[in-house]
């Protein structure tokens, strides 16, 4: 086993655990750190595959910016001592049923698909990305920042109060 | 091998940083008590020099109070996670040219990420927020949640204006590897002036200083510690060692802020006579972070704390709408 | 290129269904937001992968993947308005207790 088999493994192993810790964890506020690991082990991996922007967006965004909100949300909607409530609805047996058939699904398409590996050298990541970004997928990009735009307005709309 | 000299390096880096930070402490009391016309410590060790390893010593003795009703996990957890990212940042910051070698191995930076590099340094400063947030959370205390909620807020908008306030830098670099933003500052202006981005992008550098104010908690920035309104903020219930260790990363921060500040906008290791004795680099580097430092003590002795609507108008309305105005010069300038 | 693209898959496939059944069987809003981010991950777990072994000269899944990124940012900000208003009306985010319209 080669070493970069083995990080793949150990990522593989840190990203799966802490992701059903995230969704089975009782404290909201754990669960969220959960959620920090396994997107950390997911940068990992971005490193692994050589897409080292990749990684940096995902620490940045995700961890510096999702989590943060996220980990907002749950402060100003829970107190430190409460979820007495289950964690779980009452239709989890079901839920889990589903989700494993829907496993079972990707898991064949996953083993079974063939894929033309090509052995080429990648790109070199953030120019080539750069490059990309404004000239082949500049009509996207734009319609991104639309779309930014107009969740900023909303977010900001619903979360305003309006009795004031 | 390339591995363990890199292993070597981030030692040695981590240990001269974290060696420095007690003399910060001690440089900020002695200039403070300067400021305000007192003696400032004086009784351990020459000058008073030893006088913070006195203090750590004393934290490190004192009891370690656990407050009731706490998350007991995350109450552990926050100040090792607010003092990791201040350690890392190091990693990328060259503090010697790529000449400076020893035994033919380069040790003038730790790692030189060619495609990241400075967002490296974004990438782990906002880590540092998550420290702050969980310590505040998981004191079950009133005035610990509103600063921490406090601070994540400005650290949050602060954050925007660093990255968007060094966009003139990388596209005047037209790199993001902090290496080749220093080497692209060698070239002097009009063949005197330094070529230093300081005098090219004032803006950029003087909204990334407010930022990096802001980001690090210093005056007139502290909101979320403001004694006077949450008697400690984040860190009340915090004692003894825990406490110690916010300490140590408000201070390393202040350091790794400079060394950013210094090799974006001050031009790194350059200085006369480094492309002939490499060594005289670090030095330059060393005086450029030391006096950024100086700096940042004496903002402190000088100017009152913002309120913190002011703090967040002033982010959003002022310096963004700046930002962006010095990102839209920069490209027309190079696009010309 | 020593780790065959099908670990990627795989690791992709059950990261995402660790996902789904966290959307489909946690009570609590944000808990299901957190769900859905997982979900976001795996997709671009693959799609970066994709990009690395099938397509290393284009990037096209890396672009993809960003994209999302963008898009999870979005879905997170207006998804955690929606919970604090919901908050605000009901005092709690429970998503099953959420039946003002069933008579």
């Amino acid at each position: 086993m080669s070493a970069h088999q083995l990080a793949f493994l150990v990522l593989g192993v840190l990203i799966l655990v802490s992701a059903l810790m995230v969704v089975t964890v009782r404290n909201l506020v754990h669960a969220a750190l959960f959620l920090i690991l396994c997107f950390a082990g997911v940068a990992g991996l971005y490193v692994l595959l050589q897409a080292e922007f990749l990684a940096v967006a995902q620490v940045l965004i995700y961890i510096g910016a999702i989590t943060v909100l996220i980990l907002f949300g749950i402060m100003l909607t829970r107190k430190i001592t409460g979820g007495a409530q289950p964690p779980l609805a009452s239709h989890w047996k079901a839920a889990g049923a589903g989700a494993g058939a829907f496993l079972l699904l990707l898991l064949y398409v996953a083993m079974t698909g063939q894929w033309q590996v090509s052995d080429q050298p990648p790109m070199d990541s953030t120019t080539t990305l750069g490059l990309a970004l404004v000239t082949r997928y500049v009509l996207p990009f734009e319609l991104a920042s639309v779309v930014l735009l107009a969740a900023l307005v909303g977010a900001v709309l619903l979360a305003r109060d309006e009795t004031r | 091998m390339e591995y363990v000299v890199m292993a070597a390096k981030a030692v040695v880096v981590f240990a001269l940083v974290s060696g420095s930070m007690p003399f910060i402490v001690w440089a900020e009391r002695k200039v403070m008590a300067d400021a305000q016309a007192r003696i400032g410590p004086n009784r351990v060790g020459p000058f008073g020099i030893l006088q913070s390893f006195a203090d750590a010593l004393k934290l490190i003795f004192k009891e370690d109070v656990v407050p009731t009703g706490i998350d007991k996990r995350i109450f552990y957890l926050a100040p090792i996670l607010s003092i990791i990212p201040a350690l890392i940042t190091f990693a990328v910051v060259p503090y010697g040219g790529p000449d400076l070698k020893l035994f033919g191995y380069p040790v003038g930076y730790v790692a030189d990420l060619k495609d990241v590099g400075i967002l490296y340094v974004f990438a782990v400063t906002t880590l540092g927020v998550y420290g702050i947030v969980l310590a505040g959370w998981a004191s079950n205390n009133k005035y610990s949640l509103m600063g921490a909620l406090r601070s994540s807020a400005q650290m949050i908008s602060y954050e925007i204006l660093l990255g968007l306030s060094i966009m003139g830098v990388v596209i005047g670099s037209g790199s993001l590897s902090l290496v080749e933003i220093v080497q692209a500052q060698a070239t002097p202006y009009f063949g005197v002036i330094p070529g230093i981005w300081l005098f090219a992008q004032p803006l950029g550098f003087l909204i990334f200083l407010i930022a990096s104010l802001a980001e690090a908690n210093r005056v007139p920035f502290d909101l979320p510690e403001a004694e006077s309104e949450l008697v400690a903020g984040f860190h009340t219930e915090y004692s003894s060692f825990k406490f110690a260790m916010f300490f140590m990363a408000e201070y390393i921060n202040l350091l790794t802020l400079s060394g950013v500040i210094t090799t974006l906008f001050l031009g790194g290791w350059l200085g006369p006579g480094v492309d002939r004795f490499p060594i005289l680099g670090v030095l330059y580097f060393s005086v450029k972070t030391v006096a950024l430092v100086y700096f940042f003590i004496w903002l402190r002795a000088t100017l009152p704390r913002l309120r913190y609507d002011q703090l967040m108008r002033f982010a959003w309305k002022v310096m963004l709408p700046a930002a962006l105005i010095n990102i839209f010069i920069t490209a027309y300038w190079v696009a010309r | 290129m020593e780790i065959p693209l099908s670990w990627y898959l795989i690791l992709a496939a059950i990261l995402f269904a660790v996902g789904v059944y966290g959307a489909l069987a946690r009570r609590n809003a944000i808990a299901i937001l957190m769900s859905i981010e997982l979900m976001l991950n795996a997709v671009n777990i693959n799609l970066v992968a994709f990009a690395r072994y099938v397509t290393p000269r284009e990037l096209t899944g890396q672009i993809f993947a960003i994209f999302i990124m963008m898009l999870a940012a979005a879905e997170a900000a207006v998804g955690l308005g929606l919970v604090l208003t919901v908050y605000r009306n009901l005092r709690h985010i429970q998503v099953d207790e959420i039946n003002l319209l069933r008579s």
